[in-house]
């Protein structure tokens, strides 16, 4: 990346605050690697009309890689199961130039599995993007919030109390996580207050809900509680193209309507008053993000179950690739779409078809990020 | 951007004084937050190109009609005017465009470097497509070298000491183009060069390009020397207003904060120098006792 960089590195340490600029120049001192200058390239695609579009060399790039990843891990994923198919074969059916036999398998069986997954990563990526963006913290994500054993709450009481179908369970999880979802807003958002309060109020409310899932749990019967039990996992199998068409249609409506908005959410990581000052309108903008934020989460955890733990760690990679500030909304939704599908490839590899489910796979390796930022956000001060 | 063309207005009756409509002003506002009420049937107005500086004591309510001013707080009952119109009622960019403000808590983004935090300044310029136009780099590069951080366009703004933080502040400020520019304490938690330095900055950007600014300060003598107009509250009150030559006296400041001194003439300006009463004087006194402990914590 070094080479299409804008301003060279200055040398790491000592650069006070008066010889910071000389000592940049053309060279860039000892290549020490831990250049304090921010290495970006942003250019601005103009007309001659005087329209103006800003380009992140570097976030473009991410997201064409994790787009391309989360293709391949697709193909792979298509191919994976009690009968293998080449990639090669998966990508000429889904072209429409496949046999018999994969064309059902692929078009019927596997397709739907993998675009719930694909689906549901991005939802929850860019879920948690925007969570992390208002709340101004890399933990008021959704897992830690407790949307998702708000919405499992919601499965649970239909299958356990009601013994509903799929559309019922799926129904009951996404006003679950709705209800979750305002609860925590009226009682940590109201006065505009984020952060800690939020995490707090969040933590909270998880206790409190993971609390009723465990009595649910306990009163139901044993066919009732094996099947949410499967649930709260988080699993893509039994997909099909039921559960496709309402999360695809969800998606096409709010990712534009965020991304229209993702240049206010960007004034609004300087605080409340820069970005009123600004000319944002905080409060709508907050309430209509932080609604699509919660939709996209509870529509994610309704299809898939709570797949723990890529609401946290998707913006957080995505951020980490781009090493750009601002809420990297699309780069997160790119990273999350690509984590579940590999995630869910890495489940059916290691442990066969359908043995693991994905939620598993994404709490190990979450977990293991959680604890990693919970370390470097302690040295950082910041907890 | 009506405020140009004078030849007709709401009042353009028998005397049309055109330098009494000012384009900033508060006209009876109550101000309060939640139930707390911090100034009642309040008016003032910011005369226009002038560096107007509002002073008083801790809780006073200078900060809050900062506030309101800057349409961040809505009054409970009055109404601010920008230009003539309520200040509530107009759309966000547009006040954006004619009237910025550096509030005193302000979060840099990790990460982010000077030269694009001050181009966040320019969001009310812009528009989905119209995000990066030569005329925003122009402004930001402008902006940039005014406050003295174009060499720091580069560096992380979480790096920058509280000096130069606080200019790339102001820069960001500037960048907005907004013809009046409101500042909550600017100079705090800045040691004495640098606030000198930012005042220094604040009295050339009143001076060279006409702004019209408006600050909240700590530091009565820093007022006296820096502002055209003074406002001192006290209690959600205007006690005085007017230049500081004229308004700045042993009395006022008895008023204002409680505090027995003495004014005498700045050696280096002529602007009005207020030193405390020593504190053997004081006691002896009728000074409160408590008031004058209340003004020394802040």
């Amino acid at each position: 990346m070094k080479s299409d960089t804008k301003s060279a590195s200055s040398s790491a340490s000592g650069s006070a605050s008066t010889s910071g600029a000389k000592a940049a120049g053309k060279d860039a001192g000892k290549a020490s690697g831990k250049a304090h200058r921010a290495i970006r390239a942003i250019r601005a695609v103009r007309t001659p009309g005087g329209l103006s579009v800003r380009l992140d060399a570097r976030a473009l790039t991410a997201v064409v890689l994790l787009l391309l990843a989360a293709l391949a891990a697709s193909v792979l994923l298509i191919g994976t199961g009690d009968f293998p198919i080449a990639a090669g074969d998966v990508l000429r059916t889904l072209l429409g130039d496949g046999n018999a036999g994969q064309e059902f398998i692929v078009n019927e069986l596997r397709l739907p599995r993998v675009l719930v997954g694909l689906l549901v990563g991005a939802s929850l990526g860019l879920g948690g993007a925007l969570f992390q963006a208002l709340s101004r913290n890399p933990l008021g994500s959704p897992d830690i919030l407790g949307l998702g054993q708000g919405a499992t709450a919601g499965a649970l009481v239909v299958i356990v109390l009601f013994s509903g179908d799929a559309g019922e369970v799926t129904a009951g999880a996404l006003l679950g996580g709705l209800a979750t979802g305002l609860a925590i807003y009226l009682l940590a958002w109201k006065r505009g207050v984020h952060g800690y309060r939020l995490v707090l109020v969040g933590i909270g409310m998880s206790a409190i809900m993971t609390a009723v899932n465990g009595y649910l749990l306990t009163k139901a019967d044993l066919f009732d509680a094996a099947r949410a039990v499967v649930w709260m996992t988080g699993s893509l199998s039994g997909s099909d193209w039921d559960q496709v068409t309402p999360l695809a249609a969800l998606c096409v409506i709010l990712v534009p309507l965020v991304l229209g908005n993702a240049r206010a959410l960007r004034m609004m990581e300087m605080g409340d008053d820069v970005s009123y000052a600004l000319g944002v309108r905080v409060e709508r903008v907050r309430m209509l993000l932080m609604l699509a934020a919660v939709l996209l989460t509870a529509a994610a955890t309704a299809a898939a179950g709570p797949v723990s733990f890529v609401a946290l760690t998707a913006p957080q990679l995505a951020r980490r690739l781009t090493r750009s500030p601002g809420p990297n909304l699309l780069p997160s939704l790119c990273m999350g779409a690509a984590l579940l599908v590999t995630a869910d490839w890495v489940s059916q590899r290691v442990f066969g078809a359908d043995q693991m489910p994905v939620g598993v796979v994404t709490g190990v390796l979450g977990g293991v990020y959680l604890l990693w930022l919970l370390v470097t956000e302690r040295k950082a001060g910041r907890i | 951007m009506s405020a140009g063309s004078n030849s007709s207005g709401p009042n353009n009756g028998l005397n049309n004084r055109r330098s009494t409509v000012n384009r900033l002003s508060a006209d009876n506002v109550t101000l309060a937050y939640d139930q707390r009420v911090i100034a009642e049937q309040l008016s003032v107005e910011i005369p226009d190109n002038s560096f107007t500086v509002i002073v008083g004591p801790n809780a006073c309510g200078k900060s809050t009609l900062l506030r309101a001013l800057s349409r961040m707080l809505k009054p409970s009952q009055g109404r601010v005017l920008l230009d003539g119109s309520v200040i509530q009622s107009m759309p966000a960019k547009k006040v954006a465009r004619t009237l910025g403000l550096l509030p005193q808590s302000s979060i840099a983004p990790d990460g982010i470097t000077v030269a694009d935090l001050v181009g966040r300044g320019r969001y009310p310029h812009q528009g989905i497509l119209r995000q990066w136009s030569t005329e925003d780099e122009r402004v930001v590069q402008e902006s940039m070298e005014q406050t003295g951080v174009a060499e720091l366009a580069d560096r992380y703004v979480d790096e920058l000491s509280g000096g130069q933080r606080q200019r790339v502040w102001i820069a960001m400020a500037l960048a907005q183009q907004t013809p009046l520019l409101l500042l909550d304490e600017p100079t705090t938690y800045l040691d004495i060069q640098h606030q000198i330095d930012v005042l220094d900055l604040c009295a050339e950007l009143h001076e060279q390009q006409g702004r019209t600014l408006v600050a909240v300060l700590h530091d009565l003598n820093h007022a006296a020397r820096y502002a055209t107009h003074l406002i001192a509250l006290r209690g959600g009150e205007i006690i005085a207003e007017g230049a500081p030559n004229d308004i700045v006296t042993a009395e006022l400041v008895e008023e204002v904060f409680g505090l027995r001194c003495q004014v005498i003439d700045d050696p280096e300006t002529g602007t009005p120098l207020v030193v405390p009463a020593a504190r053997k004087a004081r006691a002896g006194g009728k000074a409160d006792v408590t008031k004058v402990a209340a003004t020394e914590a802040s």
